[in-house]
């Protein structure tokens, strides 16, 4: 499935300036505000501000109006997933799935709802809208119980501001320009992001443009991560003497007085 | 004042940690515990994932240790001999927890194996220490005496092969007794995040007989080096300490831990020991309620 998927989309996108030049269709020219977010002590999320212009040809607006879909997606990384059942009174993850593709993060934005932009099956192809996310489930769970678990991750998710869906909220100025807010939570997994805008008309999807917006720790927190992870003998030998260093200094100062 | 947290990945509020650990300090300084069962609770409640809360609690729990094994020792409290077989034992243990630590993430069940070990654990002792404060505050009413207790290993420990003397203990049983204490607690250090005074000290008054003189200052000896050990462990193979996070809960409670070691001069210990007994018995009581009733969380990500 997501193996056709990834096909059609690779091959949509293959004949999309093609189709562009052909009808004369209008043309993208995206920004992100930042192509790099750093995570530094006092991080408590950033948001992200997805702008850019669109050309019309012959710099005439049509009467009717393209619409725009931002989406800004994390990296994806395989996961397992599990689900509480109560057993024998008490509560315990009783079942579980792999999800190869899941992103960690998850946000889009759009000038109209976005069922009234696009079909469903054009939604799927460009993964627009959580419910159309491909997280390429191992094995082969059954479809009720693979619904389930994904409606489960995306309410998780969802609370923990980690997948956003946000209609309505890119503004279009005078049909030419448009901007999209999108937040960014302090929990958010660090890696390299894409910011990718569509232009969409008449349930067409005219032109995509996408950034690279590289997420990362910076500073000491990068240093401390990266200690945990590749010097993991020094980094807990370092924890180690700090807390002997406080413990005992403590107790030095208030025998003193 | 906002303070990301650069393993446990999200940021948290470094006053509500730094009080969190000065109020747990506070209770370890006026009991002589080391706190680390009411630090990983509490840092799970505000939302720590389970095992960083559990690591960072266990280097908590070093500093908190230190400046009390440091005195004993000084003061001739620490039975060297008995303390190198329950570090070694400790040793063991927490390799064996890390083991076991792996195991049950895979299956997906460490954090309700770390719940109902918590709730079994602190619900025994805590019942246990909640009856004998009741008959020692039955008799401080009564003006009656505190009966002398007969001090005399349990018959399960002198079945033991190999003998041998632990003069500062005054005993002179197998040194497999509290290696096997030792790797039990040391497996309940890596799981909990705690130092195992809880069960430690019980456990050696009650199992081995130990004179109650050398019981504290050798307990505190052996769960400084546990601790470490687990610190060490932790940080090899889950690599779930944060340092920051560990930083914060150490400013407080080692401040805390002086003043609760002060106002517990002026409280009768056995109006301590009743205090001890209650919270430990809230905090398993708040646990239990955790497995029966339906979690906010039905799926997790790991």
């Amino acid at each position: 499935m997501t193996a056709v998927r990834a096909l059609i989309l690779a091959l949509a996108l293959l004949l999309l300036p093609r189709a562009a030049a052909q009808a004369a269709d209008p043309r993208l020219v995206p920004d992100v505000s930042s192509r790099a977010i750093d995570i530094q002590y006092s991080f408590t999320g950033e948001e992200l501000l997805l702008f850019g212009a669109i050309l019309y040809p012959g710099q005439r607006l049509p009467d009717d109006r393209a619409d725009i879909v931002v989406v800004l997606k994390g990296p994806v990384r395989p996961i397992v997933l599990r689900e509480k059942q109560r057993v024998a009174g008490i509560w315990v993850n009783a079942s579980s799935i792999r999800l190869r593709t899941s992103p960690g993060f998850y946000a889009i934005g759009s000038s109209r709802p976005i069922d009234k932009l696009v079909d469903e099956r054009t939604a799927a192809i460009f993964e627009l809208g959580l419910a159309n996310l491909s997280m390429s489930p191992t094995g082969f769970p059954e479809a009720k119980t693979l619904e389930r678990f994904e409606a489960g991750l995306i309410d998780l998710y969802r609370r923990a501001g980690l997948f956003v869906e946000n209609p309505a909220s890119v503004e279009i100025t005078e049909g030419v320009l448009y901007r999209a807010r999108i937040p960014v939570p302090a929990r958010v997994p660090v890696g390299t992001y894409r910011a990718e805008t569509y232009l969409i008309s008449r349930g067409r999807v005219l032109a995509v443009a996408s950034r690279d917006v590289q997420i990362r720790k910076a500073g000491f927190e990068r240093f401390v991560a990266l200690a945990a992870e590749r010097h993991g003998f020094l980094y807990g030998l370092s924890a180690v003497l700090l807390s002997l260093v406080l413990g005992y200094g403590a107790s030095a100062i208030f025998r003193r007085r | 004042m906002d303070l990301y947290l650069p393993v446990a990945n999200l940021s948290v509020n470094a006053l509500v940690i730094i009080l969190l650990g000065g109020g747990v300090g506070f209770l370890s300084g006026m009991f002589g515990v080391g706190g680390g069962f009411l630090t990983t609770p509490l840092l799970i409640f505000y939302g720590i994932p389970p095992t960083v809360a559990a690591a960072s609690a266990a280097t908590q729990v070093t500093g908190a240790s230190v400046s009390g094994a440091l005195a004993h020792l000084e003061r001739g409290g620490v039975d060297l001999r008995m303390g190198a077989v329950l570090v070694a034992g400790g040793l063991i243990g927490s390799l064996v927890g890390a083991g076991l630590f792996e195991l049950l993430t895979a299956w997906g069940q460490i954090d309700t194996v770390i719940n109902i070990l918590y709730v079994v654990l602190l619900g025994s002792v805590g019942g246990i220490m909640a009856r004998e404060a009741l008959g020692a505050l039955r008799n401080m009413r009564a003006g009656l005496p505190a009966p002398a207790r007969k001090r005399r290993h349990h018959p399960m420990v002198a079945n033991l092969p190999l003998r041998w003397r632990f003069y500062r203990s005054g005993l002179y049983i197998s040194p497999l007794a509290p290696l096997i204490l030792g790797i039990i607690v040391g497996i309940l250090t890596m799981l909990l995040g705690v130092g195992g005074g809880f069960i430690m000290v019980p456990a050696m008054i009650f199992l081995l007989g130990m004179g109650t003189q050398v019981v504290v200052g050798t307990s505190l000896f052996q769960i400084l080096f546990v601790t470490i050990a687990a610190t060490m462990v932790h940080a090899l193979t889950t690599g779930a300490v944060d340092i920051v996070l560990a930083g914060l809960l150490l400013l407080g409670s080692v401040t805390g831990a002086q003043i609760g070691a002060r106002f517990a001069q002026r409280v009768k210990p056995e109006y301590l020991r009743m205090a001890l007994a209650v919270i430990v018995l809230l905090v398993a009581a708040r646990m239990a309620v955790d497995l029966f009733i339906r979690p906010d969380e039905i799926y997790t990500v790991q």
